[in-house]
């Protein structure tokens, strides 16, 4: 039962909104967006178990004094301050209004650190980038001479040099690289409608593993 | 005052039985909705009126005014009707050379709820048809059916680089991806991680399941708890090992790469959707000597994956990736029915250009989603 009552529900889920897909009549759906409303409200409800987690795991390790514990000490101690804060410090007003505590925080310390990691992107692509225009088979050079074109046809010496290595670069996005892109997103789309059937027939059984929820 | 003067104007005029001028109106239950919209459309004179007031009645009462609108158009959708009540509307010109400028009163048109989109009915064909092979193929998979699909090296890896950590006596990370667990990718990376879990369990490998999502942390941790249980390994399993870290996107990464580069994990998964993090996750995995697995049906993520992790599954492969792993008869006879179904696409592709070259625009028509 404990295998079979899971795949039920998610068998009849998938059905009804696969049919609410198709059937815009309210008696289908109004319940299919009442299920929809239903996953907002489980996923609200999973913050409390991902925020437990995250307390559970971080508080042993710093009692354990294991490895690089203040560094979950600074995450406990910053996650606690940021809910203080936005519970009680923020005037009353919505916690992400402008001049709130809460906002001051999210500004001052997140924008900037997450800017910073975003940032790192550029060296990252650069150390890349390296590696992937490396000659090494024809398939490597073929890559190479496209990105060649392309990142010269992109910038205004690319005109200067010839008019016609824009419309190079431009021809190579828009016929081999779509006609290739859109190749790839259409087995995505049969692997998404082939992986829908298998969870709602039940066939794929990962979810309803007999160790699961025990 | 003018304005006012005009309103009462059309609401006089509109009071009255028949306007004295007139273009056509027509009006009609607006197709494929949940009912309560009425759709009215009109050829405008030579000469339209700044706005158009929307006049509307119903049986045993008389034109009331519903709304006001721009003199420069040609449909407009009531969506406030009862449904199943017959109304008849009237347009009144309002404004700059309006008046007297009335449309005929339109026939009457009742709002309905449709029982069937119309509008996806190419798409209902396509699914109709998967599913109908999909059972098929079950149903030969069951009769002991057997078929060979070509080998994915990626695919094969896996095991390869679970291997290797256990060798290694190092941990296996798998992430997830940062969509929720509404994605169908992140499904996908649900199910693969259940074989990913039945492995590590096997082979007592440590396992780090990072999640960005509290939704697919609960789901992930289900999935593996349940894949020790299935090896008969649940003592091995610890609650540590799928851990919620953040929603946010950069701090998830900035967590992440930390992971890796103090517990320093000999095998990399990436497997799920990613976003501007995928470059930033596999470039520092490949810098500390990790074999990485990729795996994401978002293109634009695809090259830096390609460049940065020694296997990459690309878009089709990632959704084969669990009947490849798992194979079970059942879950290949669905991939036979996504090969055949694919090559009866390419067909109807190749027929389609063939008829649109001719002149022939029936199937590029019938197709389109838009």
């Amino acid at each position: 039962m404990k295998r079979e009552i899971p795949l039920l529900i998610s068998m009849a889920a998938g059905i009804f909104v696969l049919i609410g897909f198709f059937v815009p009549h309210p008696a289908i759906r109004n319940i299919y967006d009442d299920i929809q409303g239903w996953v907002i409200i489980v996923v609200a409800f999973t913050y409390v178990l991902g925020m437990a987690n995250l307390f559970r795991i971080n508080v042993d390790q710093i009692q354990r004094g294991a490895k690089d514990w203040p560094y979950k000490l600074a995450l406990v101690l910053s996650m606690v301050a940021t809910m203080i804060v936005g519970f009680f410090f923020s005037r009353g007003s919505h916690y992400l209004d402008d001049g709130t505590a809460f906002s001051w925080i999210y500004l001052t310390f997140y924008s900037s650190m997450s800017a910073t990691m975003f940032s790192l992107l550029a060296f990252f692509i650069a150390s890349a980038a390296f590696r992937a225009f490396r000659v090494r088979s024809v398939e490597a050079l073929l890559l190479a001479i496209a990105a060649l074109i392309l990142i010269i046809g992109r910038v205004p010496i690319g005109n200067m040099i010839s008019p016609h290595v824009p419309q190079v670069a431009d021809w190579l996005m828009e016929i081999p690289q779509n006609a290739a892109k859109r190749g790839i997103l259409m087995g995505a789309a049969l692997g998404v409608i082939a992986t829908g059937f298998r969870v709602i027939l039940g066939i794929e059984r990962t979810y309803g593993s007999e160790g699961g929820g025990g | 005052m003018k304005k006012f003067a005009a309103w009462i104007l059309v609401l006089v005029l509109g009071a009255a039985s028949t306007p004295a001028f007139g273009f056509p109106l027509k009006a009609v239950d607006t197709p494929n909705d949940k009912g309560k919209n009425i759709t009215l459309s009109w050829t405008p004179p030579a000469h339209p009126p700044e706005q158009w007031v929307v006049l509307r009645t119903e049986p045993g009462k008389t034109f009331t005014v519903i709304d006001t609108i721009g003199g420069g158009l040609t449909s407009y959708t009531d969506e406030n009707a009862v449904n199943g009540v017959k109304y008849q509307y009237r347009l009144a010109g309002l404004g700059a050379g309006g008046a007297g400028i009335f449309s005929d009163d339109s026939q009457t048109a009742a709002a309905e709820p449709s029982w069937f989109d119309t509008g996806k009915l190419n798409v209902f064909i396509v699914i109709t048809l998967f599913l109908a092979l999909v059972l098929y193929y079950i149903a030969q998979a069951q009769r002991g059916k057997q078929w060979s699909f070509r080998p994915i090296a990626g695919l094969a890896a896996i095991e390869e680089a679970i291997g290797r950590s256990t060798e290694m006596g190092k941990g296996v990370l798998y992430i997830p991806g940062v969509q929720d667990i509404d994605d169908i990718q992140t499904i996908a990376s649900m199910i693969i991680l259940g074989n990913v879990a039945r492995m590590t369990a096997k082979y007592e490998t440590p396992l780090m399941v990072p999640t960005n999502s509290p939704a697919v942390y609960t789901v992930a941790d289900e999935v593996v708890k349940g894949a020790y249980a299935d090896v008969g390994r649940s003592d091995a399993y610890r609650s540590d090992m799928v851990r919620y870290i953040t929603s946010e996107q950069f701090a998830y990464v900035a967590a992440v790469n930390g992971m890796m580069l103090r517990e320093r994990p000999a095998a990399n998964l990436l497997l799920g959707a990613f976003f501007a993090e995928s470059l930033l996750l596999a470039e520092t995995g490949h810098e500390t000597g990790a074999i990485q697995i990729a795996g994401t049906a978002n293109v634009h993520q695809l090259p830096f994956f390609v460049v940065a992790c020694d296997y990459t599954l690309i878009g089709e492969e990632y959704y084969a990736a669990s009947a490849y792993l798992s194979k079970d008869a059942k879950l290949l006879g669905s991939l036979k029915a996504s090969d055949t179904i694919k090559i009866l696409l390419v067909v109807v592709i190749l027929a389609g250009c063939v008829l649109l070259t001719l002149g022939n625009p029936v199937l590029a028509e019938f197709f389109a989603t838009q």
